[in-house]
């Protein structure tokens, strides 16, 4: 996945995380996990997750809580 | 089949729910209080000779032809102009009557060429009717009356004449322009015989205010007004139903025809969108369909900057099938994919996702309504728990205010702008948010209470201080909330809501509105009795689109607005079959009727029915399949009815995107821009070439019909058809009725539709099943599809396109009446003299900024690219925006554009891009290099026979 590519995933999921972000610290990041889950294809989940090993820089804090939850989902499955 | 004739009552329906009894020529009647004597008479099956009398528009009493006795009465009264009632006993026809007519007839007559034979209302002239209604014999006057000679024929519109020498000044035409269209562009000039019926102040057709809707050509009796298709032509010979293809209306027309040549399009009033009305492009603009640009043949070519092949279907449906499976053999499953269109019929929309979940084995599918409306299919569903508007059309007849939210239908949904219109000329109040100042702001006998022009971007912002006054000030329904919603829920939003960040006050700077203007809004929009909300656009296309959907629904559950006739949520979805693609499960993670695709039960339904095994992971949508063919991964693509070149954001991202494609299969009927990437082209069908459904903003479904053969030679479910058959996935359909009868079978809002009921109904809206056999007009009556109502919150948050000192204007893009989305139709008919062009709108003070005069080319920048197009002076933009159309390709708004989206949809933010605009000489290199592309890459080989 491009440089370009894991750049837009960051700002498309901090974009996510800044909707939900008002359901609370408490809700927000199994909201945030579960529309990535519904609305990503695996590449896009598979591109920040890869992104999250690599450090995760610049996502959100509770986007970032999000995306260590869909590598929990991921590993389950 | 023949010409449907409707029955013309002469004066409107009552919808009074008190009958009134009466007797006319000795058989007793009942009918609705207010009805008119010529009215109740036809209803009985007894036609009163008429002439200034229709039923489109109210009686007028002109003519004088319609009289009848009363007893008890003195003198013979108009029928049209008097009403039923309880009681009266009425006489149509007496020696006296018929004596009076015949005085009146010869009047008339005397004073009218008698070109009968020639005329090309010869056979559909009502005059002629009469004549023949009243036993005209002689005409004592002599036939040299005052017979205006013809000084005044106007041909200035190109769709019909004027002819003032044929008038009888019934003023037909001039209420049907008042009370139909709401524009009031005609007007009877001068007196007695030398009155005329004149556009504006004298003015031609052309020049004048006229819109060219087409009603008062409907509205004339005689050839004044004539189609010059029938005056080359000749009269229609047999008629068939269908619905118009162009706007989410979903106009039903009565296709007039002469063999399989299409003499002219009427609106048809038992049409349950437009009760009988049309705007231009359904009523004249269909002569694309023979345009000689059209493409019959299917073509291929290697590679892009090859001309094209011609070749047969077989061979077309071959190479494509082959490349595709080659594709996934070296690049794996998910290689490929496929984009429906929101202007092919239902079935066809159907098939393109089934060959893909099914044959391609991926969720790889997407629509254009992807950069439309989607944001209105995530918002109301997480709300209310459906994705579409919450009422029919006719709902608006019984509303009192209307908010209507970065929409312009006078524009883009023309019949029902006027249909808004007449409710407005009515008493309703009407609020307009919107940056620009649309027509409705202020129009003859329209005048909205309160204009907000906010700043593009900030609708979230506006909604939610809405909400703030409506809580703070105690305007909110508590009792409706109680009952229907999540009361919990909608605590924590109102006190989110009340906050005082969100008050008009805190919020009008960054908005631009001043805050006293907020306030009466949210006070009218609240307590003004029925509260109607319609939307377009300017919601959903915003990085906010799908927050903005949610606060809109938010206002109508917190004032108790909807459940009911009147009030409600309604999206004006941009193209006919918006509303269509979407339920068809066009959107990669969802199957019809909106299930994910990760719901086992769901896809084992379709798994036996279609007898494959379907993938349980949402596929890409369109802005990711262009990124994944950036990335080298997604290399062929199967578009249907679409040009994501011109309508998508970022053209040099989507290009870059289909250049690296290995294999672009285009279905269309032109080539079309994104065709210059294709490598394999099939021409499709108009809809006057195929037999389908398609389903309007109002979830009304609705039968196209077949008036000629394909010009191509198969239609476009068939072509589809043939390309799953030929990649080895079975499908068998022998008609598109079959389509519906399997989507009715596995989508459980569509079980009762069937063509035999669209044919027997005339149309249904869904939810139509068991439930609701004759389908769901309103929508949550007594309770939300979800259960209880969803109070949401909605959080600002300022888009990340900002204005800065390199780019100090905001762009926003928008549609004219005349054209149609990227304009491939209608940049092919006449409508061309209306736009012939797209022009930048620019506010007088930052033109003089700029030193840009009025028609002068102008340079377009943002950070994505530049364009250039010619610049339009005018105040209806704000000061620091600016706005364009995109119907033409030469302009290339979407350079501009940025890949800036929805969070939720990737709905694209077409409504927000921060540019500079400067004088320039003409087009940019781009648009030249652009123009250059095109022209090559739209070469077709000439023919050589296959042996060598
Ligand atoms: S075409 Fe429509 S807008 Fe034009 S004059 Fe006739 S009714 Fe009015
Ligand atoms: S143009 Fe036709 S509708 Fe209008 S006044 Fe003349 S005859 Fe009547
Ligand atoms: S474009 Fe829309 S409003 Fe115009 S005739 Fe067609 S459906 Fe009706
Ligand atoms: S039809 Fe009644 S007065 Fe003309």
């Amino acid at each position: 996945m491009s440089e370009r590519s894991s750049e837009k995933l960051v700002h498309m999921a901090n974009q996510i995380g800044t909707f939900f972000a008002s359901q609370g610290a408490e809700q927000a990041p199994a909201a945030i996990a579960d529309h990535l889950r519904k609305f990503w294809d695996p590449r896009m989940r598979a591109g920040i997750l890869a992104h999250l090993e690599a450090g995760g820089a610049d996502l959100d804090p509770l986007v970032r809580q999000a995306v260590e939850r869909l590598r929990t989902m991921t590993a389950a499955r | 089949m023949s010409l449907i004739h409707e029955i013309d009552h002469g004066t409107p329906r009552s919808k009074s729910e008190t009958m009134v009894t009466l007797t006319i020529d000795g058989e007793t009647m009942t009918v609705p209080k207010g009805t008119s004597i010529m009215r109740a008479a036809s209803e009985m099956g007894t036609a009163i000779p008429k002439l200034c009398a229709t039923d489109m528009v109210e009686a007028f009493g002109s003519c004088r032809l319609c009289l009848v006795e009363i007893e008890g009465r003195a003198g013979t009264p108009a029928s049209c102009t008097t009403p039923v009632m309880p009681g009266m006993v009425v006489k149509t026809q007496t020696d006296r009557l018929k004596r009076l007519r015949k005085g009146v007839m010869e009047l008339y007559i005397s004073d009218h060429p008698l070109d009968c034979l020639t005329c090309a209302a010869n056979g559909d002239c009502e005059l002629q009717d009469m004549a023949g209604a009243v036993g005209l014999r002689d005409v004592r006057y002599g036939h040299e009356g005052h017979n205006h000679p013809n000084p005044g024929l106007d041909e200035s519109n190109p769709y019909f004449t004027y002819d003032p020498s044929k008038c009888i000044v019934c003023s037909r035409c001039v209420r049907a322009c008042e009370e139909v269209q709401g524009t009031f562009a005609l007007t009877i000039a001068g007196r007695g015989f030398d009155s005329v019926v004149s556009p504006g102040m004298e003015e031609s057709f052309l020049g004048s205010e006229c819109v060219s809707c087409g009603a008062c050509v409907q509205a004339c009796p005689t050839a004044t007004l004539t189609e010059k298709m029938v005056i080359e032509i000749g009269q229609p010979e047999h008629s068939v139903i269908t619905t118009c293809a162009y706007c989410g209306v979903g106009c039903t027309f009565k296709a007039e025809m002469r063999g399989n040549e299409v003499v002219r399009m009427v609106p048809w009033k038992d049409g349950k969108a437009n009760r009988g009305h049309s705007c231009v492009k359904g009523r004249f603009a269909w002569g694309y369909a023979s345009h000689k640009e059209r493409i019959l043949n299917p073509m291929i070519r290697e590679s892009i900057d090859q001309p094209w092949r011609e070749v047969s279907w077989e061979e077309a449906i071959a190479h494509t099938a082959s490349e595709f499976k080659r594709i996934q053999a070296k690049y794996g499953r998910l290689s490929i994919g496929g984009i429906t269109s929101s202007r092919c019929t239902n079935e066809e929309t159907f098939l393109v996702q089934k060959l893909i979940r099914g044959g391609f084995g991926n969720n790889n599918v997407d629509t254009c309504a992807r950069v439309c409306h989607s944001p209105t299919g995530y918002g109301l569903s997480q709300t209310y728990g459906t994705s579409a508007g919450t009422q029919d059309f006719d709902s608006v007849e019984q509303s009192d205010v209307i908010l209507l939210i970065g929409a312009n239908p006078t524009d883009a949904h023309p019949v029902f702008g006027s249909r808004m219109k007449k409710r407005l000329r009515e008493g309703a109040k009407l609020i307009v948010l919107d940056p620009r100042r649309i027509d409705l702001v202020r129009m003859p006998h329209v005048e909205a209470s309160y204009h907000l022009p906010l700043r593009p971007g900030t609708n979230v912002a506006v909604l939610t201080a809405l909400a703030h006054v409506i809580v703070t000030e105690g305007l909110a329904d508590e009792a409706f909330v109680r009952e229907r919603c999540d009361w919990d829920e909608f605590q924590d939003w109102a006190s989110f809501v009340a906050d005082p960040r969100h008050s008009p006050e805190a919020i009008a700077e960054l908005c631009g509105v001043p805050a006293e203007d907020i306030r009466a809004a949210a006070r009218l929009y609240a307590t003004g009795g029925n509260g109607a909300i319609y939307y377009g656009l300017g919601v959903t296309e915003h990085s906010q689109g799908s927050t903005t959907v949610m606060a809109i629904a938010n206002l109508a559950m917190a004032t108790g607005n909807i459940g009911r006739p009147g009030v409600g949520v309604n999206p004006l979805r941009g193209q006919n079959n918006v509303q269509g693609a979407c339920d068809m499960g066009s959107f990669p993670h969802e199957f019809s009727g909106y299930r994910h695709v990760s719901g086992d039960d769901t896809r084992q339904l379709f798994e036996s029915l279609w007898g494959v095994a379907l993938d349980s992971e949402p596929g890409l949508r369109i802005p990711n399949m262009l990124d994944a063919a950036v990335d080298g991964i997604f290399k062929g693509l199967y578009v249907q009815g679409e040009d994501i070149l011109q309508s998508d954001p970022d053209t040099r991202h989507v290009a870059a995107g289909l250049a690296a494609m290995e294999c672009v299969v285009v279905q269309d009927l032109f080539l079309n821009e994104t065709a210059n990437y294709a490598h394999v082209f099939l021409p499709g069908s108009t809809f006057l070439e195929k037999d389908g459904t398609f389903t309007n903003a109002e979830r009304r479904i609705q039968r196209v019909r077949k008036v000629m053969p394909s010009k191509s030679g198969k239609a476009d479910w068939e072509i589809t058809l043939d390309i799953a058959q030929a990649m080895g996935f079975d499908m068998h359909y022998a008609h598109p009725s079959e389509i519906m009868d399997e989507i009715a079978a596995l989508t459980p809002s569509f079980s009762g539709v069937s063509y035999a009921k669209l044919d027997a109904e005339g149309s249904v809206q869904w939810p139509c099943n068991e439930k609701a056999p004759l389908g769901t007009p309103v929508m949550h009556i007594d309770g939300f599809v979800r259960g209880k109502g969803r109070f949401m919150v909605t959080e600002y948050v300022a888009t990340d396109e900002r204005t800065g000192p390199r780019f100090p204007l905001l762009l926003t893009t928008g549609r004219i009446l005349s054209q149609y989305n990227v304009g491939a139709q209608t940049r092919r008919t006449e409508n061309v003299v209306w736009h012939g062009e797209d022009r930048l709108e620019i506010h007088p003070h930052d033109a003089e900024q700029r030193g840009i005069q009025a028609g002068q080319w102008v340079k377009l920048a943002s950070r994505s690219g530049e364009t250039s197009l010619r610049a339009l002076i005018t105040e209806r933009v704000a000061p620091g925006v600016v706005y364009t159309t995109f119907h033409h390709p030469g302009t290339q708004a979407n350079v501009v554009t940025t890949d800036f989206s929805d969070w939720a949809t990737n709905c694209p933010e077409y409504k927000v891009t921060a540019v500079q605009v400067m004088p320039s000489n003409g087009p940019t290199a781009w648009q030249e290099d652009y123009d250059e592309q095109a022209r090559q890459s739209r070469r077709i080989a000439p023919h050589v026979e296959a042996a060598e």
